[in-house]
């Protein structure tokens, strides 16, 4: 069994501040990470690989130090590592960054056949959730998004069986590989690094493949240039106007306070209280 | 990159550069607002409706009709929520039936989605920030070759280029940027539940009703549906819908302490929410997040308790009416956007308010008898 996952480094956005003045990201000192989403995608196709044998490749389109983040997952036990960098793949959005990790993959899956492709089921920081449709689109794969567990893989009749959250409840889905899954958060816990495969990880030679080596064909349809979405605007968000009011409990008992509070929540919203009276009624 | 700003100057607007900023004729045509209505097992999922009221304000600045998108089996009733669409704003109903699209799969929704598009070429295109929504928008844009704007929280017509300014929240809400797609159609947008408002039903707004077929049977498609299980009701949590939160965070320090939400919920009638490190910590379940990664809410009254109020969680509770906020440090974050804030201890604050809700509403309800 061959299985690309793709994934991307991102910055921690916990630990992200916006310059005051000029609304930019601070990137200084900001530890570069694997999205989260991605471990979860990664560990079920590690937990598919303990299980039948065979191959995971990582894949990552970036800026050249995303190598670390390929490094990374090399030493959770991925096999191999592709980068796919190139200046022209700057300012991509979703589109057109479906378009090169789709192409990618076809050169990935041109050296062995690909059997499944996981993406993470979105970003940290980009948030769409939409590139790993766009790659299942673009290669034509059957897609299973916010798949909470995989249920069976039938390597012989070469289908696959999962569990899918939607609203209210999972589907049950059966399709026939190769596909595309996302995982759902918390599906799983991604396993630790043993220190040898660490040390595997650090020398390993990440292949850095450019934009003919990834095999674009067409290179209006990558980057900026591929990106039918223009951003027009960046901004902070706005300062709220209306200031906190507090409430003092240094010179008051805790129950006038909270009886204060309570009388000046019904003041300022009125139906709040009447809900609550006829709710009581009833 | 992804819609977040990549590198800090890329983020300013991106003239020249090779790329084609200027709309073709043959997509000047391309008219309308349309909102996929999504639905299932004999429910429409309100982010439909929300963004119903939110078309209709587009399509009153451009001068177009709105239109509801419904894609479904025979028996699934199409007719009733297309004449539902039409109260909350819409003009039109697009609706195909066929069996291979009862319960959603993305292969037959995508082809039949991609047709209505090609056939009618509206102008806009929004669904829902949900399981389906998301799964289908993205879908949808790269058969089209379009742009898709994701999670927006507000949505605008661009006075000068006429163009959907969709506004959205990227790095965790600490930045927003608004992003627009110039020379492809359609535009298409969307929304989380309860980011817009829920428009008011005019009972008497009718609309006309265009049918369409998909052409696709059962042996065509990949993917199979064998199954739904739905969620047992006992510990349906819905959060995004509830007119009262009282939520908790790691200021609580224990499970133990978390009860005095609970507490506090049971006398307001309310639904409990939490941080995402509590639920990581196992104190709650997943479904309880608010946040960024968690769920949207909107309540008339938003309790935190114990809660730093970082950005991840803040975007996701501050449309609420009134933000209550009992936290030990001054300097919480959350006193910045809360409207009414005790520096206190949350073990000691909770069990007061509790008690002190409980003795108003007992007050008001003997005044009233
Ligand atoms: C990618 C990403 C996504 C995220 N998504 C979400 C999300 O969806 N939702 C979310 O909530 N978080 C999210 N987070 C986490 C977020 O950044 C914060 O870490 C989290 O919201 C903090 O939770 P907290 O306020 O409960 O805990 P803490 O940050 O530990 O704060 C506890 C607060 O309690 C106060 N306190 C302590 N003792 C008491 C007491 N006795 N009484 C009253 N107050 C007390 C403290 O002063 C402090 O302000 C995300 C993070 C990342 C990186």
């Amino acid at each position: 069994m061959h299985i690309v996952v793709c994934i991307k480094q991102v910055p921690d956005s916990a630990q992200i501040r916006v310059h005051p003045v000029t609304n930019t990201i601070m990137r200084q000192g900001v530890p570069a990470i694997v999205n989260p989403y991605d471990l979860f995608s990664l560990e079920e196709a590690l937990r598919l690989k303990d299980k039948f044998g065979g191959r995971v490749t990582v894949l990552c389109m970036g800026p050249p130090q995303a190598e670390e983040a390929l490094r990374k997952c090399i030493s959770f036990g991925a096999d191999d590592a592709v980068l796919v960098t190139d200046r022209a793949f700057a300012g991509a959005d979703t589109l057109a960054t479906s378009y090169a990790l789709a192409a990618g993959v076809r050169q990935i899956a041109s050296e062995q056949a690909v059997d499944i492709v996981f993406t993470g089921k979105q970003t940290i920081d980009g948030d769409t959730a939409q590139v790993g449709p766009g790659i299942a689109k673009r290669m034509g794969l059957q897609l299973l998004t916010y798949v909470s567990r995989i249920i069976e893989t039938d390597l012989e009749n070469r289908t696959i069986t999962v569990e899918r959250r939607a609203e209210g409840g999972v589907q049950v889905l059966k399709t026939a590989l190769p596909c595309l899954i996302t995982m759902l958060e918390n599906t799983n816990e991604m396993r630790f690094a043993a220190l040898p495969a660490m040390i595997h990880a650090a020398a390993y030679p990440v292949r850095k493949w450019n934009k003919e080596q990834a095999g674009i064909e067409d290179f209006g349809k990558i980057g900026l240039k591929g990106s039918p979405t223009v951003v027009s605007k960046v901004f902070g968000p706005t300062p709220r106007t209306e200031k906190v009011e507090m409430l003092e409990l240094e010179t008051s008992t805790l129950r006038d306070v909270s009886l204060n509070l309570i009388q000046k929540i019904f003041t300022r919203h009125p139906t709040l209280e009447a809900d609550l009276l006829t709710k009581e009624m009833t | 990159m992804s819609q977040a700003p990549a590198a800090a100057p890329t983020a300013r607007p991106t003239a020249g550069r090779g790329r084609n900023l200027e709309l073709s004729e043959e997509l000047k045509a391309y008219k309308g607002v349309w909102v996929f209505i999504e639905h299932d097992r004999g429910h429409v999922h309100s982010v439909s409706w929300e963004l119903v009221g939110e078309a209709r304000k587009l399509a009153d600045q451009l001068g177009c009709p709105v239109s509801a998108i419904l894609l479904g089996g025979e028996d699934e009733g199409l007719e009733k929520f297309a004449a539902e669409a039409f109260t909350f704003g819409a003009d039109k109903a697009y609706l195909m039936k066929d069996p291979v699209l009862k319960g959603y799969r993305n292969e037959p929704f995508t082809k039949g989605m991609t047709d209505l598009v090609n056939k009618y070429k509206p102008e806009i295109l929004l669904l829902g920030a949900t399981s389906q929504g998301r799964d289908l928008a993205g879908s949808v844009a790269t058969t089209l070759l379009t742009g898709l704007t994701a999670d927006c929280t507000e949505l605008r017509i661009d006075p000068v280029s006429k163009a959907l300014a969709a506004t959205r929240p990227t790095f965790g809400g600490s930045l927003y940027c608004t992003i627009m797609t110039l020379a492809y159609r359609p535009q298409m947008a969307t929304v989380r539940p309860r980011v817009m408002e829920m428009p008011r039903a005019d009972a008497s707004r009718t609309g006309e009703i265009t049918y369409d077929a998909l052409g696709m049977v059962e042996t065509q498609i990949v993917t199979k549906l064998l199954d739904f299980i739905a969620d047992a009701n006992s510990n349906k949590i819905n959060l995004p819908y509830a007119d009262i939160i009282v939520s908790g965070g790691k200021g609580l320090k224990t499970p133990e302490n978390f009860k005095l939400v609970f507490e506090l919920a049971r006398v307001l009638g309310a639904e409990v929410g939490a941080t995402r490190p509590c639920v990581q910590a196992g104190w709650v379940e997943a479904d309880r997040q608010v946040g960024q990664t968690g769920k949207t809410v909107r309540p008339k009254l938003y309790i935190a308790a114990g809660i730093s109020g970082a950005v991840q969680h803040r975007v996701g509770c501050e449309a609420s009416d009134v933000i209550v906020a009992i936290n030990t440090d001054i300097n919480a974050p959350i006193f910045e956007f809360a409207h009414y804030g005790i520096v206190g201890n949350a073990m000691q604050v909770l069990p007061a308010l509790t008690q002190g809700f409980a003795a108003h509403l007992a007050l008001r309800t003997r005044q009233a008898a």
